[in-house]
């Protein structure tokens, strides 16, 4: 974990000082909502449909224990005994009052956190790999480069108006779990003859104009790599359209240019930023890399792991999803699901918070994650461990086995709390849950991801989703689209639309007659929905979609 | 001829509690819809907007949103305003924990 230094408080105190007399001034008039509305973005503070929102930052997903004590702590002091967890590893609080937002902004910086960035045409919260130290099939932890990212990003004078906002994620796994290829810059960790760097992505996005990223570089050496990201940031900050906000992302520039016209340019770029680069970042890293030292592993038995396995089926079932290999044998990874069927994909409450805290302190080297799907992971658990964590999580409605299955959905708030949205999106996710639940068919169906977004900014990343649903409104009605054969990983793809969309309370039943196609056409229990999709393509479930076209047609 | 003026209310949100409210036709800002001010007047609606509009100290954002005449006062007219009205749909919060709002 990163410990704040002395310049990182007395940054943050500052910082939070300066928004405590924003706000005051604010409530007294002496600053009108246009004055205000910039400084309270910076800070996190949007306005919603019903009340505020803070959205608070997780750098790269990672927590602590106390850290996630604090989180419950902010929900049930100031907010309704519950959190939003994102889709960009934040968390989110749907009902502070402006004038308790600076308390809780002076509380988050008791555990070195803050709001700052998470809002705005800024380098937003560096995203990264949830199983980041802990995956078996890593090169290198990402975290210290995203830490590094964040310090480097974080108040950075040249990139506080830029065209608008900019996504960096990093993994470090060839198997990618933060959908590098979907953001602003993705970062992929690769040695090459013994020295780190990364292969850097650049011009991926969703919203109205999804684009899988395209490789600006196959390998830059860390030495290089900061300078190497000023320069194509900087580059973008000069020639980015500032004329139409839907064409200011990188995405559009790299569209426009040509991704070959832009490393030319970062090249050139890079050239002249290089040499204000003298080492000094590279002395951080080093420093930083310190503060990620994986904890000594703890040896002991798996008997009891084992024995548990073969006699008790719950946990064998909540293994055989919930858990992913570790790079020390002996360990696991848990992956909390917060997916309960006909809960709200995210949400935890104060009390969750304060069991997931718990359980890392005591099980897992006070180590937690947030991924970018909504959920909660510790990273390193023992395998002995994992029955007694498991009967803990059951006490508590956090032993759903269901990660990587048709319920673990994500969903962004959609119209149910957000001002941009055009549809409900929580609700369609909880009755897919259910509906799949009642048909006890969840696990038959196996690996499938559905993504739900309310609008076409596409929080829910809804174009990579196996199955994505965008909800939309049509004629002052709730409508949703479907595209299948999204794919968020390496082999990234933005999925193809079916036709026409569906109402409310046609799009369950739509969803079902997706799935009982794939039953149908798949090849054996093994061939996923997506290697199925990728073997028949679209046709067939276009006309388990739509019956009576086919009828009409025929 | 030009096109009819649909209804109107006057709707923000509250500076400090951030909840919806709506003006009243005696410059109150109500917590409930059916007590605004229906505007069926296009030049009128401007004029309330503006008075809205001064209010900068109590009040964010306020809009002209599209209702129609209910039994018990105006009614939203897009689902959206509705949504607004009444809170979310995944917990008994927002308007619904005070107001006898039923959702829809």
């Amino acid at each position: 974990m990163y410990r704040y230094s002395e310049f990182d408080h007395d940054f943050l105190t500052e910082r939070n000082a300066q928004f405590r007399a924003q706000v005051e001034r604010r409530i007294d008039g002496s600053l009108t909502e246009d004055e205000f509305k910039p400084l309270r973005l910076m800070n996190g503070l949007y306005l919603q449909l019903h009340a505020y929102m803070l959205r608070v930052a997780i750098p790269y997903g990672t927590l602590n224990s106390a850290q996630m004590r604090q989180l419950a702590l902010l929900a049930e002091k100031w907010d309704k005994g519950y959190g939003h967890f994102t889709t960009r590893q934040n968390i989110q609080y749907n009902w502070p009052k402006l004038n308790d937002v600076p308390d809780m902004l002076d509380a988050l910086a008791e555990v070195g956190m803050h709001a700052i960035q998470t809002s705005g045409n800024t380098i937003r919260n560096v995203t990264a790999d949830h199983f980041a130290g802990a995956a078996a099939d890593e090169v290198a932890d990402p975290r210290p480069y995203a830490e590094l990212l964040r310090q480097w990003s974080t108040d950075h004078p040249e990139f506080q108006f830029m065209p608008r906002k900019f996504k960096i994620a990093i993994t470090g796994s060839e198997n990618d779990r933060a959908v590098i290829k979907a953001h602003d810059i993705g970062l992929q960790l690769v040695e090459r003859d013994g020295v780190l760097g990364a292969r850097v992505i650049v011009g991926g996005g969703l919203g109205r104009t999804p684009m899988i990223g395209k490789e600006l570089s196959e390998f830059v050496a860390f030495d290089d790599l900061l300078a190497y990201l000023e320069a194509t940031v900087s580059v973008w900050n000069q020639i980015g359209r500032r004329d139409n906000k839907y064409k200011a992302r990188i995405k559009i520039t790299v569209h426009e240019h040509g991704i070959d016209a832009i490393r030319a340019k970062v090249n050139e770029r890079f050239l002249q930023v290089r040499p204000q680069f003298k080492g000094a970042d590279m002395n951080l890293l080093e420093e930083i890399k310190g503060h990620f030292a994986p904890p000594a592993f703890r040896q002991a038995s798996i008997a009891s792991f084992e024995s548990a396995f073969t006699n008790d089926p719950v946990f064998r079932s909540w293994v055989d999803t919930n858990i992913a290999p570790h790079k020390d044998a002996d360990h696991a990874i848990v992956t909390i699901s917060i997916k309960k069927h006909g809960e709200t994909p995210g949400d935890a409450t104060a009390e969750q918070m304060r069991v997931m805290a718990d359980l890392a302190e005591q099980f897992a080297y006070d180590e937690l994650r947030i991924s970018h799907e909504q959920n909660v992971i510790l990273p390193h658990v023992h395998k002995s461990d994992l029955p007694a964590i498991h009967a803990k999580l059951k006490e508590h409605e956090l032993a759903t086995a269901n990660i990587g299955l048709i319920s673990d959905i994500i969903a962004c708030p959609g119209m149910d709390y957000c001002a941009l949205a055009t549809a409900r999106s929580i609700p369609v996710a909880q009755e897919i849950a259910t509906r799949f639940e009642d048909l006890k068919l969840e696990h038959d169906i196996g690996h499938l991801k559905i993504k739900i977004s309310g609008c076409i900014n596409a929080c829910g990343h809804h174009h990579v989703g196996h199955i994505g649903i965008l909800g939309l409104d049509r004629a002052g009605v709730e409508n949703y689209q479907i595209t299948l054969g999204g794919d968020a990983t390496e082999t990234a793809a933005v999925g193809d639309r079916t036709g026409p969309g569906f109402a409310y309370d046609e799009i369950v039943p739509a969803v079902e007659r997706i799935v009982e196609a794939y039953l149908e056409l798949r090849n054996s229990d093994e061939e996923t929905f997506l290697e199925t999709y990728r073997r028949v393509g679209m046709a067939p479930f276009k006309s388990a979609l739509y019956p009576e076209a086919q009828a009409n047609a025929a | 001829m030009a096109r009819a003026f649909s209804p109107k209310v006057v709707t923000a949100n509250d500076l400090l509690e951030g909840d919806v409210i709506y003006q009243t036709e005696d410059d109150r800002w109500s917590r409930e819809l059916s007590e605004a001010e229906l505007i069926t007047d296009e030049a009128h609606a401007q004029v309330r907007l503006l008075d809205a509009a001064r209010q900068a100290n109590k009040i964010v954002g306020a809009y002209l949103a599209d209702a129609v005449d209910g039994d018990n006062g105006p009614e939203p007219a897009h689902f959206r305003e509705d949504f607004r009205r009444t809170g979310p749909s995944n917990y008994a919060h927002g308007k619904q924990e005070s107001s006898s709002q039923p959702r829809a």
